[in-house]
């Protein structure tokens, strides 16, 4: 379970980010929407402790994250290009990423089998480095890399921008796929309405920082959310 | 339009990050600048009376049309090295109703103004002016300043042409040494073959026209080229690398450190600017011949000695560890989010820098043969310095780096990264070492003055481990503000 306290961040005198209480309960897979400026990568740098929570405090299963480094070992993230490394290639960096995450070859080679269809043939064995695949590649890389070693905890920002229609529809598979047990906790930021509503049973809406909608996804979610934002 | 193009390159210019940040490096810059152009100016103020003086019978314009062509290839090589090709990023204006036409001749324009070809004219105008006053032919002289002016241009636009191409360079070095050597050893007369030609403009001022018609073909050939490749296709075929895999499982009997020790051989490998500091250290090697053959060095200042030793087994660990954690900035979020242990990615940094040190050291072995036993017991002190003492400095150091570096920018005058942290860790790099042979040596003995240095380092490598954990503790400190500093695009 992943806890927000009073969290807020300030740059000089501008809040970005201002967060009460919220609670994401293990296995739940959460929606975050909101314009640009909302606040949505601000929250998620704050669960990776990539940046300083002006107050407040997160709690990603019992770890206070700015407190402790704990957390890292069951939360598997992916940002942006950041945070690949351009001069490997794929395979290198699955192992790079396999060996932090206490997997041998072997087991790296195991995981990746079952995203043969996801990679599309793009990734694996192109004799490419990452800085020269194209961002949706990238990204697909990028993400796989976020679901290794069984993490508790997925964040994963605009995880549907720049990949094509196929590729969108397969992602989706994925992330229901992982959430079906209610063991991992997913979190996915997006500005398609339409894919977040698919894929998340929970969806927050950010605005200017606040949180402005908790909704549990039914079946007029869409609705609410589109006329919310043509307001 | 052009009034347009010059707007924003005034914009582009003071609205970069990169401005104002690193004022005390433009600073430092700037002196260089100066202190070439004074240089410049002196030698040209100053020449014609030397040469006067020291020749006192051959002409010295004569005797410089001599060394001339040394001149003009010594200013090729020099642009080749350090001028930065002007590229006005055209891409923006590709969808623009701009004529590409006008484009190129910006960016071709635009050069013309660079410092490398006011540089020349510092010593050339001068020089001009004094020949005037000796009483030579005015014309004559305007002729053979005009012919200069032109050449200078026109190396501008030659060095556009060869743009980094590493043959070119390896021709202009032959080219030059062909003209030196076949100087000295008087297989020909550099000075009799093209003295006269270039004598005989000013005889004949009429003929630096040559200049203007070699400059004009050289900007229509840069013209076409540029205009053929005003289009993306360049851009976008530049991607096309293939990976080379490389299998590095040897480094996996390191354990917990390996994972860091084949991404850093990797970076090292496969990043332009990684891979100019590992090849510069191996010319840093010979940096001990500048000095260890001088007398001077040896008998007033053998202090400075200990500065070549350290070099000649330092240069990795210097120039490497000097940016350290820097090289790592594209993707430091990554690293930050995951589960990795601060202590072994700068571990397995610091073995790096522990394995070249010991290369270079065994390279450097010859030194024993060229200049005897004491100055190789020195770069043998100076290796274990830079093992024991440096590279553990060189971490702590790199935990206030706050400059992003681009790892596939060129290396060549590329201070991307540099701060005032770079000038500051000189002091005690190179300036504890020399201190402690100077005491010794003075006070006690030659022996005992690289034994000093010798055991410095050892103890700096014997508490290695409370070293490390006092530069971890300073890294996990200073997360936040690393995080922010590398994220800075400049």
């Amino acid at each position: 379970m992943i806890s927000i306290h009073n969290i807020s961040k300030t740059y000089g005198s501008t809040q970005v980010l201002n967060l009460e209480e919220l609670r994401i309960p293990s296995g739940q897979s959460f929606g975050l929407v909101g314009n640009n400026g909302a606040g949505k990568t601000t929250l998620f740098n704050l669960l990776l402790d990539l940046i300083r929570p002006t107050t407040g405090e997160i709690v990603n299963n019992e770890v206070i994250v700015n407190k402790s480094e704990n957390w890292k070992t069951f939360t598997g993230s992916f940002i942006d290009e950041t945070f690949l490394i351009g001069y490997l290639t794929p395979e290198e960096y699955f192992d790079f990423v396999g060996d932090l995450r206490g997997m041998n070859k072997a087991d790296v080679k195991g995981f990746l089998a079952q995203f043969d269809e996801f990679f599309n043939d793009e990734i694996l064995g192109k004799k490419k480095y990452l800085r020269s695949l194209s961002k949706g590649n990238q990204k697909k890389v990028g993400i796989v890399a976020a679901m290794m070693g069984n993490p508790q905890v997925v964040i994963l920002d605009e995880p549907f921008a720049n990949l094509d229609p196929t590729t969108q529809i397969r992602l989706k598979k994925i992330i229901k796929k992982l959430t079906e047990n209610n063991d991992v906790t997913v979190l996915v930021s997006s500005h398609d309405l339409s894919h977040v509503t698919e894929v998340c049973e929970r969806i927050v809406v950010l605005d200017k920082g606040n949180v402005v909608k908790d909704i549990n996804t039914s079946q007029e979610t869409l609705q609410e959310l589109e006329s919310y934002f043509s307001a | 339009m052009i009034a347009h193009f010059l707007k924003l390159e005034w914009k582009q210019f003071f609205r970069s990050s990169y401005f104002g940040k690193s004022i005390a490096l433009k600073i430092i810059m700037g002196f260089f600048a100066l202190y070439m152009l004074v240089s410049f100016l002196m030698i040209g103020i100053g020449g014609y009376f030397f040469i006067k003086k020291e020749y006192p019978d051959i002409d010295p314009l004569f005797f410089v049309n001599g060394f001339l062509v040394f001149l003009l290839i010594g200013d090729l090589i020099f642009r080749y090295l350090m001028q930065k090709l002007p590229v006005l990023n055209i891409k923006p204006f590709l969808n623009l109703p701009v004529k590409k036409e006008k484009l190129v001749h910006f960016v071709l324009g635009k050069s013309a103004l660079s410092f490398f070809n006011i540089m020349p004219l510092f010593f050339y105008v001068p020089f001009s002016i004094v020949l005037i006053g000796e009483g030579y032919n005015v014309m004559g002289v305007l002729g053979w300043l005009f012919l200069m002016i032109m050449l200078v241009l026109s190396a501008n636009y030659v060095n556009f042409l060869i743009n980094k191409n590493n043959y070119a360079l390896g021709a202009m070095i032959a080219v030059l040494a062909i003209l030196f050597f076949g100087n000295k050893y008087q297989l020909f007369n550099v000075n009799d073959v093209f003295a006269p030609i270039f004598q005989s403009v000013y005889n004949f001022p009429a003929t630096s026209l040559i200049g203007v018609a070699l400059l004009v073909g050289l900007y229509y050939v840069n013209f076409k080229l540029l205009r053929e490749k005003a289009y993306l296709d360049d851009a976008i075929k530049n991607k096309e690398e293939v990976a080379k895999e490389s299998d590095l499982s040897f480094v996996d009997r390191l354990g917990d450190v390996a994972p860091f020790i084949k991404n850093d051989i990797r970076q090292i490998w496969r990043n332009k600017r990684t891979k100019t500091v590992f090849f510069m250290s191996f010319i840093f090697l010979f940096y001990g011949a500048i000095f260890f053959g001088e007398e001077t060095y040896r008998e007033k200042m053998p202090a400075f000695l200990v500065f070549a030793a350290i070099f000649v087994t330092g240069g990795f660990t210097l120039n490497y560890g000097q940016f350290i954690p820097a090289w790592d900035s594209e993707y430091y979020n990554m690293l930050m989010s995951q589960n990795i242990r601060y202590r072994k990615f700068l571990e397995s940094k610091w073995y790096l820098m522990v394995v070249m040190s010991g290369a270079l050291y065994l390279l450097s072995i010859p030194y024993i043969y060229f200049y005897g036993l004491d100055i190789f017991l020195m770069i043998t002190a100076g290796a274990i310095f830079n093992i024991g003492f440096n590279s553990l400095f060189l971490l702590f150091a790199g935990s206030f780096n706050r400059k992003r570096i681009d790892l596939n920018k060129s290396g060549f005058s590329n201070y991307q990264g540099t701060s005032a942290t770079q000038f500051l860790i000189i002091i005690p790099i190179m300036g504890v070492p020399m201190l402690l042979f100077w005491v010794f040596n003075k006070f006690v003995s030659f022996n005992a003055g690289v034994l000093a240095i010798a055991i410095a380092g050892a103890l700096a490598l014997t508490f290695k481990n409370y070293f490390m954990n006092i530069i971890e503790k300073r890294y996990i400190k200073s997360k936040y503000a690393s995080i922010h500093a590398f994220s800075q695009k400049s």
